[in-house]
């Protein structure tokens, strides 16, 4: 059914439609609205059979989620930013017993300085955690991944992050194909655990393992994800039998033909990526857009085949691997090795920092004319960088950077430019 | 059931062999049928007071429970010595996550066994969380207390040992005043541990108001089992607080595990009670008044308390705590008074 909704709700609803049986809850901007709205589901009696918590922290809501994927239930939870980093050691546990839970991450930044707006360093930080990382690019494919969340994560038991850009799809207001809860029972059977607590059947779940077989069972993690490259695709396939729409997948190409440059990118900035290589095309430039839906498992395959016959490759992306360059873009080179492209890394969008059509349209000329690689910072005020380390170097105590970086400014209103 | 009362003075102690009772009122430990929850083979020191605690515990919440029960343990001793992979000694469906959050996969386990009972998928399984006392005071007090306030249908177990054994004997918030640890080292003007303001978890539990809250030693095998399915009678969240010697940590002989566990509520160190929904219900009284010398003395961690020149005044402090938990906690008769 086609419906006029904010992206929280729509993944509540998704959520809802998928019979979950836990769901706890604490709140952290901007994934409130998600569990607020399954949280009124499940008080109104619109969703039966399913326990609401609220929990007293992130890592109580991981562990409470430990618990209850253990004995049996569907468990669903979300979060982002600090309240993905507080639930770290829970996030690794849930992976490393192979419990099939499936949490949204409403993407935002982390502090220090504290931040509420989009970019994507939460759920990057989290990479090598061994939770599937699913990126949606729009609303629709928020509410979309969820569907297909569950049934991987418990085809595989391994946990699945449904990753959203915080604000820019959580609270825009779009319109979604609400699929009927026919549809999804169709697509999504019952739970059945490969491990579960039960007195009839007693296990012990999560003993100490040494180095006799640690190893083991570590590559026993990374299979399943190599397994994940194999099943995304299939059931994307099957999501689109069933509900007559293309949504998830490993990549995504857009006008990609006879491309000398192709832009990567995650989540929500594809559209803006898009609108300004459409603009581009018409006037004769050959570039497209590869984006990745799947970044955990990187799809190393995918990627090359997506890449291998540009001149040269932009990865822009929401997060910086602070003293190196680009997250996502280690990843890209790495599909790309032994072949002779240059990767160009852009970090844009840091902290909710609008990421302009004029800006990219601006960024991708100057880029298609350089030949050395490099590392751009999208729209960075070298003046108010500079003034600080001149700060530095005039005073030993020079204060806290951030806060002399926005007296600087003089205002504490994200500038667009 | 027999009206008269049973007494226990058979034997000279508060023990009394169970050929002198009735089958029903024998203890679960003396039961055929007894579950070996926590079943031998596994590999705890020589008289390790915690092992033997949770056997206690377990299998007395076996029998309450029928048998349907489902453990959540946190990271510590307990669950090291009893699941070195791939070995298990736990016969019941038990698992560990981590280090603090024992009380919280216990409230998943719960939520999901009340979802499926409900659904008709599943009976009425109990759910136990147990873990040391840094597992349960420390840095896993957030998850216990959360799991408090919610009232999550949990018995919450601590096996409290007053340090971190098993990475080999520091302090936690329960660790008494003037012990030694190995990071409270009895060097300095105030050797071994400091005196604090405390951290006695089962009267944070009573101030959460939670249905049942108890403490209880290894001395007293009746006395435990009574509490823990006195506990499995009610529903909600329920804390009882076992102390069991380490040999190891405390420095105390291995066969003086029980002793050491009753000279510890007989000097009053630690008090003996049960409380419901906040309030005091009962105590154990103390059956003949010890100095807390007599506790301290044995134990290698308090040594330095007893040196060539005593430290009077510490051990005086000390008295005084055990003083003001008698107080408290009404350990004295006062008809025997």
């Amino acid at each position: 059914m086609l419906k006029q909704t904010e992206g929280s709700h729509a993944v509540a609803e998704a959520v809802a439609l998928c019979r979950p049986e836990v769901i706890c809850a604490y709140p952290i901007s901007p994934q409130t609205h998600i569990v607020e709205g399954i949280g009124e589901m499940v008080k109104s009696g619109e969703l039966t059979d399913c326990e609401f918590l609220n929990v007293e922290s992130e890592f109580a809501a991981m562990s409470v989620a430990i618990g209850s994927s253990a004995a049996g239930a569907r468990t669903y939870t979300a979060t982002a930013s600090q309240g993905l980093l507080f639930m770290v050691e829970a996030v690794f546990n849930a992976s490393g017993l192979g419990l099939p839970i499936v949490m949204t991450v409403a993407n935002r930044a982390i502090g220090a300085p504290i931040n509420i707006w989009n970019d994507h360093s939460d759920s990057l930080s989290q990479r090598d955690c061994g939770w599937i990382q699913l990126f949606a690019e729009t609303n629709q494919e928020a509410l979309d991944l969820h569907i297909q969340a569950f049934k991987l994560a418990e085809e595989l038991s391994l946990p699945v992050m449904v990753c959203m850009d915080g604000f820019i799809l959580t609270h825009a207001y779009e319109r979604v194909d609400m699929p009927t809860q026919e549809q999804v029972d169709s697509f999504l059977p019952p739970y059945e655990p490969r491990q579960v607590l039960d007195p009839a059947e007693p296990v012990s779940i999560g003993a100490m393992v040494g180095p006799e077989a640690f190893m083991e069972v570590r590559y026993l993690a990374h299979a399943k994800q190599m397994q994940a490259l194999e099943l995304i695709p299939q059931l994307a396939a099957e999501f689109k039998t069933t509900f007559g729409r293309d949504s998830g997948g490993l990549t995504r190409s857009y006008r990609t033909e006879g491309a000398e440059t192709i832009v990567v990118a995650m989540g929500s900035i594809l559209g803006t990526i898009k609108d300004v290589v459409d603009e581009m095309r018409d006037a004769g430039e050959k570039i497209g857009v590869l984006g990745i839906t799947s970044f955990r498992p990187f799809p190393l395959e995918s990627v090359r085949a997506a890449l291998k016959d540009v001149k040269r490759v932009v990865v822009l992306e929401k997060s910086l691997a602070v003293g190196i360059s680009g997250i996502l873009a280690s990843d890209v080179r790495k599909a790309l090795r032994k072949l002779q492209i240059d990767v160009f890394t852009v970090i844009a969008g840091l902290g909710g920092r609008a990421i302009t059509k004029k800006s990219l349209h601006a960024l991708f000329l100057k880029l298609a004319l350089e030949t050395e690689e490099s590392l751009t910072f999208l729209d960075l005020d070298w003046g108010v960088v500079n003034r600080q380390f001149e700060r530095e170097r005039q005073t030993r105590r020079s204060g806290p950077a951030a806060e002399n970086m926005l007296r600087d400014i003089g205002t504490v209103a994200s500038k667009i430019a | 059931m027999s009206l008269q009362p049973v007494k226990f003075y058979q034997t000279g102690t508060f023990t009394v062999g169970n050929r002198l009772l009735a089958p029903e009122e024998r203890s679960v430990q003396a039961n055929m049928e007894r579950t070996n929850s926590l079943n031998s083979g596994h590999r705890a020191c020589q008289g390790c007071g915690e092992a033997l605690g949770a056997r206690y515990a377990i299998d007395a919440a076996m029998i309450a429970s029928q048998g349907q029960l489902v453990a959540a343990n946190a990271t510590g001793c307990l669950e090291v010595f009893s699941t070195p992979y791939p070995e298990t000694s736990w016969q019941i469906p038990w698992i560990h996550s981590l280090f603090g959050n024992a009380a919280a996969v216990a409230t998943g386990i719960a939520a999901a066994i009340k979802v499926k009972k409900a659904k008709g998928q599943g009976g009425d399984v109990r759910v136990v969380a147990q873990g040391g006392d840094g597992g349960t005071t420390d840095i896993g007090f957030g998850c216990l207390s959360g799991m408090f306030e919610r009232n999550d249908d949990v018995l919450y177990i601590c096996y409290d040992n007053g340090g971190y054994m098993n990475t080999g004997v520091q302090r936690s918030s329960a660790t008494p005043p003037a012990a030694r640890t190995a990071t409270t080292m009895p060097v300095g003007p105030e050797p071994g541990n400091a005196f604090g303001q405390g951290k006695f978890m089962p009267a944070l539990a009573m101030a959460h108001e939670i249905p049942y809250v108890a403490t209880a030693t290894v001395a007293d095998l009746r006395d435990l089992e009574y509490k823990v399915k006195k506990a499995m009678t009610f529903r909600g969240a329920r804390y009882i607080q076992i102390l069991v010697p380490c040999p190891l940590g405390w420095g105390a002989a291995s066969q003086d595990t029980i002793r050491l566990s009753r000279l510890a509520k007989e000097t009053g160190t630690f008090p003996v009670f049960e409380a419901e929904y906040g309030e005091i219900t009962g105590s154990s009284k103390i059956r003949r008044l010890l100095p807390v010398e007599e506790y301290l003395r044995p134990q290698k961690r308090f040594a330095h308390l007893f040196g060539k020149v005593p430290a009077v005044e510490t051990i005086a402090r000390l008295q005084a705590l055990a003083d003001r938990n008698i107080r408290r906690y009404q350990m004295l008769d006062k008809e025997a008074i």
